[in-house]
């Protein structure tokens, strides 16, 4: 009787504790964690403390993710040009009568995901990490990735709470634009690891307040650092109180995941293993979108170009001879045959609908008699080629296919009386040759040099490779282009302060450059990525970047 | 009573034979392991490219780039940077990344725990097989089992293991969905455990990698065997009435020291990490680290892993060659 007493009751009680856990289950089942893993293409998770490595792959994964800048790009829209628009600042203007003065208004009510005030205190001590050699939180290792793509920036100065003013080296209209790759770290947090850090002076305890920084990073972005293993995976969590409510994610969870190897990244999509990579293999583009995937692509800022040797006795100094380029490669047989579809052709830096393109009257395009035309116009024939001598690599990033694809135009190429001979080299010792320009050793007796190049703002498309000033070693003018036009649109550029007189500007000089044929321009990279038919929302701006906060994940 | 003084007299002469083997062996090490360094950071030096790709794009001033060249100590004559280096890395510490400003020793050491657990686990595979393979050859000569087996073996050699690692994740990965494509875990390495959920991870890599090895041992033991076998006193052993199963542990231990060394050689190249097999199946041990260190010049950590895993080869050996001289008392007498 006590026995069935016993049993009843213990009856009575695992019922109640199976519709208790029942009833803890189902919301839990409802609101379950959406994830999103991506494998990206990197050998290893970018820099997580504010200013990433990897080039611009490094500030989309954990740059703009985890910190915003004072300006950024709207990355909204698949088909406009992506353009700079506020951030943390919400207006800015430059100083009617100093040109080397700009005055930021704060965005106000931004806090770090530390829960600390972001303030115009924060804005100077960022700007001091990269060019205060003797501010404490100064380091070295964030320097290089982010003075050179802000290269006037000086010096930044509390004027309130709410307003920093930013003084520039010289008058300069791009301030606004570089400033999206200045990203706003916490201050506070580092302050609290500098404290407790070890070190045998202020420097190792610097160090070493960045280094548990990196591991537990603060910035204001969408997303907020969960889970760090260096190499293997970042865990980012969505950042319910961003300030930008339009733009907090709509997955609860993003893993990143390093794959430098393409065909391991296709692997892990079409296995289920992750749910987006990027750069998929191109041979594996046909059967990913017969698997049910997404392919996903758009024209980025990015040109895949031969930049031409301007030094004495190279042939390119004949206007002729690089028109006659120009005008002889079937841009789209190399997209259609050799890249599956994934390239864009190159009618210059920019293509038509970009507020940089203008109106170039040398019009970019297939013509292979019109080029024939002109090389014999030069004094080139079937019987007398021109040769010329291209350095490149056999990979290397943002490069896209370079052996082959300079082998297709070495064979276009000899059409038009050109005899192309490569000189092939490892990516890194092309990278560095690249700054030290044509007349030096290593250029091997290289009339042109095949290095692509991100076209994000006036600078890095424009201005470094075509004002005269610009040549090695001050910066990428490789070819030792000298032309006082470019140098007059340049300075006009960056001292027009009004945005749709600077846009004109810069409009102005691409025209003229692309009507000077000052490279030979080939190709435009899409960006292509794949992901699984769950993945909804995803927008594929022109950039280099893209916004995951309304990416989300279909149950 | 002479007889025990004699007995335990020889097996004193035994030890000190051995240990002055075993000092002999240390002893020689030291320069191996003084040129190994030389060599490792004079490599990674001589080679084009500036050192600080990693930190400084191409289109930084050169007013950056001294800059950072001073901040990073790449402005030092060579031999002053060497000694530097040496100093440090006497001291234990290898300096940090400079891509990603972490400790390489720490970075170094967690890659060669990962690599270990593949390298072993390959190991295990790949010797397992290739002893069984190759006594099964070398008693049944010119056998069909004899074919088969050294067919395994040829193709364990002459397959690009790249390939076999791409083709395994297509068959098993993509096609089957039986088993992850890459990765080390579902948490990654640091959340590493051995049961199912995490060893499924290992079961790819570990097979890819196991083939090599498979294939040097079934020849090698294969050989070993054949030759053992056609000797006199295997003939001997069989007139005196030894079972086979007797003559069958006489060959196991004659052709167990040189197995030995070919099988300490091959895990000393496992441990050194598969560039191509840990990128393929992103598996993070110290190939994909060297692999990361390469592509981004990143000569502290590029430097570091190099002379860590030349160490490893270094003491791997010294390990190998004391423990021939346990089983085989001609050697240390040499």
């Amino acid at each position: 009787m006590r026995v069935e007493r016993w049993r009843r009751n213990h009856a009575v009680l695992a019922t109640a504790a199976l519709v208790l856990a029942a009833a803890a289950g189902l919301p839990r089942s409802a609101g379950a964690e959406t994830v999103l893993r991506i494998g990206m293409t990197a050998a290893d998770i970018p820099r997580t403390l504010g200013q990433p490595d990897q080039g611009f792959e490094g500030n989309r994964f954990t740059g703009l993710t985890m910190y915003d800048g004072l300006t950024m790009w709207d990355l909204s829209s698949a088909d406009k040009a992506s353009v700079v628009i506020p951030g943390l600042a919400t207006e800015w203007k430059v100083d009617d009568t100093d040109k080397k003065k700009w005055v930021f208004k704060l965005r106000p009510g931004v806090t770090f995901h530390d829960g600390s005030p972001f303030n115009a205190d924060a804005v100077v001590w960022n700007v001091e990490k990269v060019l205060k050699q003797d501010a404490p939180q100064f380091d070295a290792s964030q320097v290089g990735v982010t003075a050179s793509r802000m290269p006037t920036l000086a010096s930044a100065r509390k004027i309130d709470d709410m307003t920093v003013e930013l003084s520039t080296k010289e008058p300069d209209s791009f301030l606004p634009i570089n400033l999206t790759n200045l990203f706003m770290a916490s201050p506070a947090k580092w302050q609290k690891f500098f404290d407790s850090a070890e070190g045998a002076d202020a420097k190792a305890k610097s160090q070493a307040a960045w280094a548990a920084f990196a591991k537990d990073a603060s910035g204001t972005g969408p997303w907020k650092m969960a889970k760090f293993t260096p190499r293997e995976r970042l865990e980012l969590v969505k950042n319910a109180n961003y300030w930008d409510k339009a733009r907090v994610p709509k997955t609860d969870r993003m893993v990143l995941l390093p794959m430098p190897e393409a065909n391991a990244r296709t692997a892990a999509l079409l296995s289920g293993q992750v749910d987006w990579v990027e750069a998929p293999a191109p041979d594996a583009i046909k059967e990913i979108k017969q698997r049910g995937f997404q392919l996903k692509a758009n024209e980025s800022p990015h040109v895949w170009p031969w930049q031409f040797s301007r030094v004495e006795g190279s042939p390119w100094n004949d206007i002729r001879v690089r028109k006659a380029a120009n005008l002889c490669i079937d841009r789209e047989g190399l997209k259609e045959g050799l890249l599956a579809g994934l390239m864009v052709s190159a009618t210059g830096t920019f293509e038509p609908g970009h507020p940089w393109r203008g109106n170039p009257t040398f019009q970019i395009k297939f013509d292979k008699t019109a080029a024939q035309k002109l090389m014999q116009e030069a004094g080139f024939g079937p019987n007398k080629k021109l040769t010329v001598k291209i350095q490149t690599s056999a990979s290397g990033s943002g490069q896209m296919l370079p052996l082959p694809m300079n082998e297709y135009l070495q064979q276009a190429l000899g059409e038009c009386y050109f005899d192309v001979k490569l000189d092939v080299i490892e990516w890194n010792t092309l990278f560095t040759n690249w700054r030290r320009g044509a007349k030096d050793p290593t250029a091997n007796g290289a009339n042109a040099i095949n290095v692509t190049y991100a076209a994000m703002d006036p600078f890095f498309a424009l201005v470094r490779f075509q004002q005269s000033s610009m040549a090695p070693p001050v910066s990428n003018n490789w070819g030792y282009i000298h032309n006082p036009k470019f140098d007059e649109l340049v300075t006009k550029a960056r001292q027009t302060f009004d945005p749709v007189a600077r846009d004109a500007a810069l409009a102005e000089l691409h025209a003229a450059s692309v009507d000077d044929a000052a490279f030979l321009y080939v190709a435009h990279d899409v960006a292509p990525r794949a992901m699984s038919p769950k993945v909804k929302g995803f927008v594929q701006p022109k950039s280099w970047f893209v916004d995951f906060s309304p990416v989300s994940m279909a149950q | 009573m002479r007889a025990t003084f004699s007995h335990k007299g020889r097996r004193k002469i035994k030890v000190s034979l051995v240990l002055a083997y075993i000092a002999r062996r240390i002893v020689y090490v030291i320069p191996i392991v003084a040129s190994v360094a030389l060599v490792c950071f004079l490599l990674v030096h001589i080679t084009p490219g500036d050192p600080l790709v990693a930190v400084l794009p191409a289109d930084a001033s050169e007013e950056l780039a001294a800059q950072l060249r001073a901040a990073y100590g790449f402005d030092r004559p060579l031999p002053v940077q060497f000694g530097l280096w040496l100093w440090r890395a006497i001291h234990g510490d290898l300096g940090n990344s400079i891509a990603t400003g972490r400790p390489v020793l720490s970075e170094v050491m967690r890659a060669v725990g990962n690599t270990v657990t593949l390298a072993v686990a390959a190991a295990m595979i790949g010797f397992t097989l290739g002893l069984l393979f190759g006594l099964i050859a070398g008693y049944f000569r010119e056998s069909w089992v004899d074919k088969v087996a050294t067919s395994f073996a040829i193709a364990g050699v002459s397959v690009p293991h790249y390939w076999l690692g791409m083709l395994l994740v297509i068959i098993f990965s993509v096609e089957l969905n039986w088993l992850p494509a890459v990765g080390a875990g579902p948490g990654g390495s640091g959340a590493w455990g051995w049961d199912w959920e995490h060893l499924r991870y290992l079961v790819l890599p570990a097979i890819t990698t196991s083939v090599i090895p498979m294939g040097i041992v079934t020849r090698t033991v294969r050989a070993l065997t054949g030759d053992i076998l056609s000797q006199d006193f295997v003939e001997a052993l069989r007139a005196k009435g030894l079972r086979e199963r007797g003559v069958f542990r006489h060959v196991v231990k004659n052709a167990a020291p040189t197995a030995l060394a070919v099988m300490g050689l091959q895990l000393g190249y496992m441990l050194g990490g598969s560039i191509l097999i840990e990128t393929v199946f992103s598996w993070p041990g110290s190939g994909f680290l060297l692999n990361s260190a390469i592509f981004q010049r990143d000569l502290p950590l590029l430097q570091g892993t190099i002379l860590v895993l030349a160490l490893f080869f270094v003491f791997l050996n010294l390990l190998v060659d004391i423990a021939q001289a346990a089983i085989d008392p001609r050697i240390k007498r040499g």
